[in-house]
C-alpha cells in the first residue's frame, strides 16, 4: 500500500519502483491510496480479504485465544482483545491464562466495529473482546494465551513489540514513593503496550527503571502522562548499559564464579590488571536516508563511535546504510538527532549484534579530592574528557559557593582530566541590617539553617540533597 | 524610639519601604496620631527612660520643624529623655534648606543622617533620586574609591556604606532583570567592600558594624542599641530608617541579592509591661497611613501584628544582629537573654563555631562571641551553622 498519495510531493512511481527493488513486490500489485481523500480504502478491504489467508483454525479445536491488547476500564475491570485460533467461547465458560494460571469466568464476548458489540459467541478465526473479571493489569498479558479449565493447550507464541529507540532510565524523586511509581507504571503500561521496562538501580538515586520508547515525543508524552493522570513526578536520566568484562584475574574468577561477568554497577567495574578484556553490547543499525543528508549522517555515526558496514544506494535518491553502533550511543538521543538532520526523513532500525571489545575506564567525579561515589561512571576512553567535562559543569551548578574554593575534578585512576572551579564565597552579607524589621531576614536565616541540616558533606564540601539529580538528569533538548 | 515619617516627593527606583508619595499631605493630623501613638506605646511598654530617638520614613526632612518638636515633647512627657540623647533626622539633600536645618535643631534634632547614593548626577538620575551629583554606573573599583573619597572629604565622623540591593518589585529590579541594566560581578563588589574598608579605617574610622564606621566616638547610639536587641518601639506607618541611616555620606556599589517583597510597617521589640505582658514581642504597625491613623484615633495605637518572641527566638535575633558589630555580643548581653546557658555553654563546645573559629572567621573570649575582620564579611555564610548549633541546644 502507497499511501498519503495526496500530498504535493507524493511521489507514487517513485516509490513503487524503490518497493520492487528492495522487496520484489511487482508494480502491480501496490494499491495507492489517500487515507485523507477516500482514494482507494476500498481497494485495501479487498486486497486484504484476497491476500491474506484466513485463519487455519477449527472451531471444534479446544478454546485458544491470544490476548494481543487489552484497556482498563474502571467500572468493568480489564477488557481483553483476543484472537482466537481455536474454539469458541461465551459468557459464562470457564477460563485460564497460560502465564498466570489464574481461573476466570467469563463475564462477556464480543467484536470491535470498531466499538465493543457484545455477542453471544466467539468463534475460532475471529476476533474480539472479553471481560472476565480481571481487576489487576497484571492479569491480561499481551502475547499470552487463554484456554478453557480442563483443557490445557499449548501456549501460542506471543509476538515481538515494536522496537524502542529511545532510553531513560526512570527514578521517583524519593524512594518512598517506589510502590507508587511502580504500580503507576504498570497502569500506563498496560494502556501503552510499546514501552518496554526493566528494573534498574542508581547508588545516587535508589531503585528504579530503564524504559524504551519510540522516540522522544513518545517519551515526553509519556512523562506528562505520569504527571497528569498519576500525579508523579519522576527523574528522567540517561539510561545505563550492560557492560561486561573477561577477567584475568583467578581470584576475581573464583569470586564470581565465572570468567565473564556483567557490570550493572560502576562501583563493580574491576580494575584493569584483572581484565583481559572489556565488552560493549552493540547493534547493527540500519539507516535509510535521501542521499542529501549522507554527509551529515554519517559524520554524527562517526561522532558516535560507529563503523561503517554497508552502504549502497536503492535509487537514485534514497541510500541504506548500515552502522554497527555500541548501544550506549544510541540510547540516549540518536534517533531524535539523525531525524532533525535529515528533516525527519531518514529511518533507523536495529537490531542486537553482541558484544564487542571496548577501551573502557571508569571516570570519578571528585570534590576537593574526595570521590563522590555516585557519580562515577563507565565511560568509552575516547568519550571521557568530554562526558568528565559535563559532569563537572553540571557539578558546580548544583553545589552553592562555600567559605573556602571547591575543586570539581573529573579523574581516571590518579590522572585528572577535567576541572571546574567553585570559587569561596568573599563577601556573603546583608548590608542594611538596622532599624529594618529583622523578622523577615530571621524566617530566611533559619530556612537556609534547615538547609544545611539536610545536606551531605562529602569531605568538607556541604551538597545539597538534589545536587546529584541535578547532574544524572537528562538534558532538556533545545 | 523610631517615630515613621512615611512621605516623599519621590519614589527612588531601588526603593521598597513602605512610602507614600502623596500631593498633600495633612501634616496636623499625622503629627497628631504620631504624638497619640507614641504616649500610648510608652506607657505599653513602661519604659522609663528613651535612650535615642529616630526620625525615618519616607523623608522625615519634610515633615515641618513643628511636627517633629510636637513629637518630642510628646516623648519627653511619656517618659524620661536625657538633654543629651541621640536625636536623628532622615534627610535628603535636597529638602534641607539652612533655616529649615535650624528649625529642626531648634526643635531638638542633635543629628542629621544624610542619604546621598552616589555622588553622581547620571547615577543619580538612573536610580531615581532627586538630588544630583556625577560618575557613571557600571562602577569600577577605581570610580567607587574617587567617589568614597569625595565622600569623605564632605562627611562628618560617621560614615554608613549600603550596597544597593536589588529588591523584588521595585523599578531598579524590574530593569535589572530585564536587561536594561548589568548585574555587576560578585568579586567586584568584594572588591568594593575591601577598599572601602581599608580606605576608611585608614582615614581613622573604626569599622563598627558590617555597614557602618565612625570616627572620634561618633557611633550610632540608636542603631548600636537595635544591634545589641535592645527594647525599642516603632511609631507610625512605614519601615524607619530608609537608605543612608548614620549622617553623613553614603556610597552604594551594586549587588544582586533579590529578597521577596516585603510589606512591613514602623516595627518594635519590647516586652507590654502596661497589660501584664512578660514576655519580649515582635510588633509591626499598620503599614497604609490612613488606616493607620483611624486606628490610632480610636484605639491609641495602630498596632497590626505581635508575636511573642520565644526564648530562642529572642537568642536567635541577639545572635544575628549582635554578630554585625565588632564587639559582637558580649558575655553579659548574652546572659541577659539566655541566664542558664552561657556563650560558651552552647558555643565553646565541640561543634560548627568551633569549626569556624579554627578556619579564622569567628572568635570566642573573655569579651564574648564576635567575628573577626575576614569572618564579617562573610556573616551570613557563619549565621546558618552558628542557628542549627544554638537550636540543639
Amino acid at each position: 500500500i502507497v499511501f498519503q498519495i495526496d500530498l504535493k510531493n507524493a511521489d507514487p512511481e517513485r516509490v513503487e519502483k524503490q518497493i520492487e527493488k528492495l522487496f520484489d513486490i511487482p508494480i502491480c500489485e501496490c494499491v495507492r491510496i489517500s487515507a485523507k481523500q477516500g482514494t482507494n480504502v476500498e481497494k485495501v478491504l479487498q486486497k486484504v480479504i484476497e491476500k491474506i489467508p484466513p485463519p487455519q483454525c477449527n472451531t471444534a479445536d479446544p478454546l485458544k485465544a491470544l490476548v494481543f491488547d487489552s484497556t482498563f476500564d474502571h467500572y468493568r475491570g480489564v477488557i481483553a482483545n483476543i484472537a482466537l485460533f481455536g474454539g469458541e467461547i461465551q459468557k459464562g465458560h470457564k477460563i485460564v491464562s497460560a502465564h498466570t494460571k489464574k481461573r476466570y469466568e467469563v463475564n462477556e464476548v464480543g467484536i470491535l466495529t470498531p466499538n465493543e458489540q457484545p455477542t453471544h459467541k466467539l468463534y475460532a478465526g475471529q476476533v474480539g473482546y472479553l471481560i472476565a473479571g480481571m481487576k489487576e493489569v497484571t492479569e491480561a498479558q499481551i502475547g499470552d494465551t487463554l484456554f478453557l479449565y480442563k483443557q490445557p493447550v499449548e501456549p501460542l507464541p506471543g509476538f515481538k513489540s515494536a522496537k524502542p529507540m529511545v532510553f531513560a532510565g526512570m527514578y521517583p524523586v524519593d524512594q518512598t514513593e517506589y510502590n507508587n511509581l511502580k504500580s503507576a507504571l504498570e497502569r500506563l503500561t498496560l494502556n501503552d503496550s510499546s514501552v518496554t521496562v526493566h528494573r534498574d538501580s542508581s547508588l545516587a538515586l535508589g531503585a528504579g527503571w530503564r524504559l524504551g520508547f519510540l522516540g522522544l515525543l513518545h517519551m515526553e508524552v509519556f512523562n506528562q502522562r505520569l504527571e497528569q493522570e498519576y500525579n508523579m513526578s519522576v527523574i528522567l536520566t540517561a539510561p545505563t548499559v550492560p557492560y561486561k568484562a573477561t577477567l584475568s584475574s583467578a581470584k576475581l574468577i573464583k569470586e564470581y564464579g565465572k570468567t565473564e561477568i556483567t557490570i550493572i554497577n560502576p562501583a563493580q567495574f574491576p580494575d584493569k590488571l584483572s581484565v583481559s578484556e572489556y565488552l560493549e553490547p552493540t547493534v547493527l543499525g540500519t539507516i535509510v536516508t535521501p542521499h542529501e543528508y549522507i554527509g551529515k549522517i554519517i559524520a554524527l555515526c562517526q561522532d558516535r563511535r560507529a563503523v561503517q558496514k554497508d552502504m549502497l544506494y536503492i535509487d537514485e535518491q534514497r541510500v541504506m546504510l548500515k552502522y554497527l553502533f555500541p548501544l550506549n550511543e544510541i540510547v540516549v538521543d540518536f534517533y531524535d538527532a539523525l531525524k532533525s538532520l535529515s528533516s525527519g526523513y531518514a529511518s533507523f532500525d536495529y537490531e542486537d549484534a553482541g558484544y564487542q571489545a571496548a577501551d573502557l575506564i571508569k571516570m570519578d567525579i571528585l570534590l576537593n579530592g574526595n570521590p563522590v561515589e555516585e557519580l562515577a561512571t563507565i565511560v568509552h576512553n575516547d568519550k571521557a574528557y568530554a562526558t568528565g567535562k559535563f559532569l563537572c559543569e553540571r557539578l558546580k551548578d548544583a553545589i552553592p559557593r562555600q567559605l573556602f574554593e571547591i575543586a570539581i575534578q573529573a579523574a581516571i585512576g590518579k590522572k585528572i582530566i577535567a576541572r571546574e572551579t567553585l570559587k569561596a564565597y568573599r563577601k556573603n552579607v546583608v548590608a542594611k541590617c538596622y532599624g529594618g524589621d529583622i523578622t523577615r531576614r530571621m524566617k530566611l536565616l533559619k530556612r537556609q539553617a534547615e538547609g544545611k541540616k539536610l545536606m551531605r558533606k562529602i569531605g568538607n564540601v556541604e551538597v545539597p540533597r538534589d545536587a546529584f539529580i541535578h547532574v544524572l538528569k537528562r538534558q532538556n533538548d533545545n | 524610639l523610631c517615630p515613621q515619617w512615611p512621605y516623599c516627593r519621590k519614589r527612588c527606583s531601588y526603593c521598597n519601604f513602605n512610602k507614600y508619595v502623596v500631593p498633600a499631605v495633612d501634616e496636623a493630623a499625622v503629627g497628631a496620631c504620631l504624638v497619640r501613638e507614641a504616649r500610648t506605646l510608652i506607657r505599653l511598654s513602661q519604659v522609663h527612660s528613651i535612650t535615642s530617638v529616630f526620625f525615618g520614613g519616607g523623608t522625615p526632612s519634610l515633615a515641618s520643624p513643628r511636627t517633629i518638636a510636637a513629637v518630642l515633647e510628646a516623648i519627653a512627657g511619656a517618659a524620661h529623655l536625657p538633654a543629651g540623647a541621640e536625636v536623628t533626622l532622615e534627610a535628603n539633600p535636597s529638602s534641607t534648606g539652612t533655616s529649615r536645618l535650624a528649625g529642626f535643631r531648634a526643635a531638638g534634632v542633635n543629628r542629621l543622617s544624610v542619604g546621598v547614593q552616589s555622588l553622581d548626577d547620571a547615577e543619580l538620575r538612573l536610580l531615581g533620586r532627586e538630588h544630583t551629583a556625577a560618575e557613571a554606573r557600571g562602577a569600577s573599583r577605581g570610580a567607587w574609591a574617587r567617589g568614597l573619597e569625595a565622600a569623605l572629604g564632605l562627611c562628618d565622623d560617621h560614615i554608613s556604606l549600603y550596597q544597593l540591593t536589588l529588591e523584588r518589585g521595585t523599578a531598579l529590579a524590574a530593569q535589572v532583570s530585564g536587561g536594561t541594566l548589568p548585574k555587576p560581578p560578585q568579586d567586584l563588589l568584594a572588591d568594593m567592600y575591601e577598599t572601602a574598608r581599608a580606605m576608611l579605617v585608614a582615614a581613622g574610622f573604626r569599622h563598627y558594624e558590617i555597614s557602618n564606621f565612625a570616627r572620634k566616638g561618633a557611633l550610632s547610639t540608636h542603631n548600636l542599641s537595635y544591634w545589641r536587641a535592645e527594647q525599642y518601639i516603632g511609631v507610625g506607618p512605614g519601615k524607619p530608617g530608609c537608605q543612608g541611616a548614620g549622617g553623613g555620606g553614603c556610597a552604594r556599589p551594586q549587588d544582586s541579592i533579590v529578597l521577596p517583597p516585603v510589606i512591613a510597617g514602623a516595627h518594635g521589640r519590647f516586652v507590654p509591661r502596661g497589660e501584664g505582658g512578660c514576655s519580649r514581642e515582635a510588633r509591626v504597625q499598620t503599614l497604609e497611613p490612613n488606616a493607620w491613623m483611624r486606628e490610632v484615633q480610636s484605639q491609641g495605637h495602630g498596632t497590626r501584628r505581635r508575636a511573642v518572641l520565644s526564648p530562642l527566638e529572642q537568642l536567635e535575633e541577639v545572635l544575628a544582629l549582635g554578630l554585625r558589630t565588632d564587639e559582637g555580643i558580649t558575655h553579659e548581653r548574652w546572659g541577659h537573654f539566655s541566664p542558664y546557658l552561657s556563650l560558651e555553654a552552647v558555643f565553646g563546645v565541640p561543634g560548627e563555631a568551633k569549626v569556624l573559629q579554627e578556619q579564622g572567621w569567628l572568635l570566642l573570649d573573655g569579651s564574648g562571641l564576635r567575628c573577626t575582620w575576614v569572618g564579617l564579611a562573610l556573616l551570613d555564610s557563619l549565621l546558618p551553622d552558628l542557628l542549627c548549633q544554638l537550636q540543639r541546644r
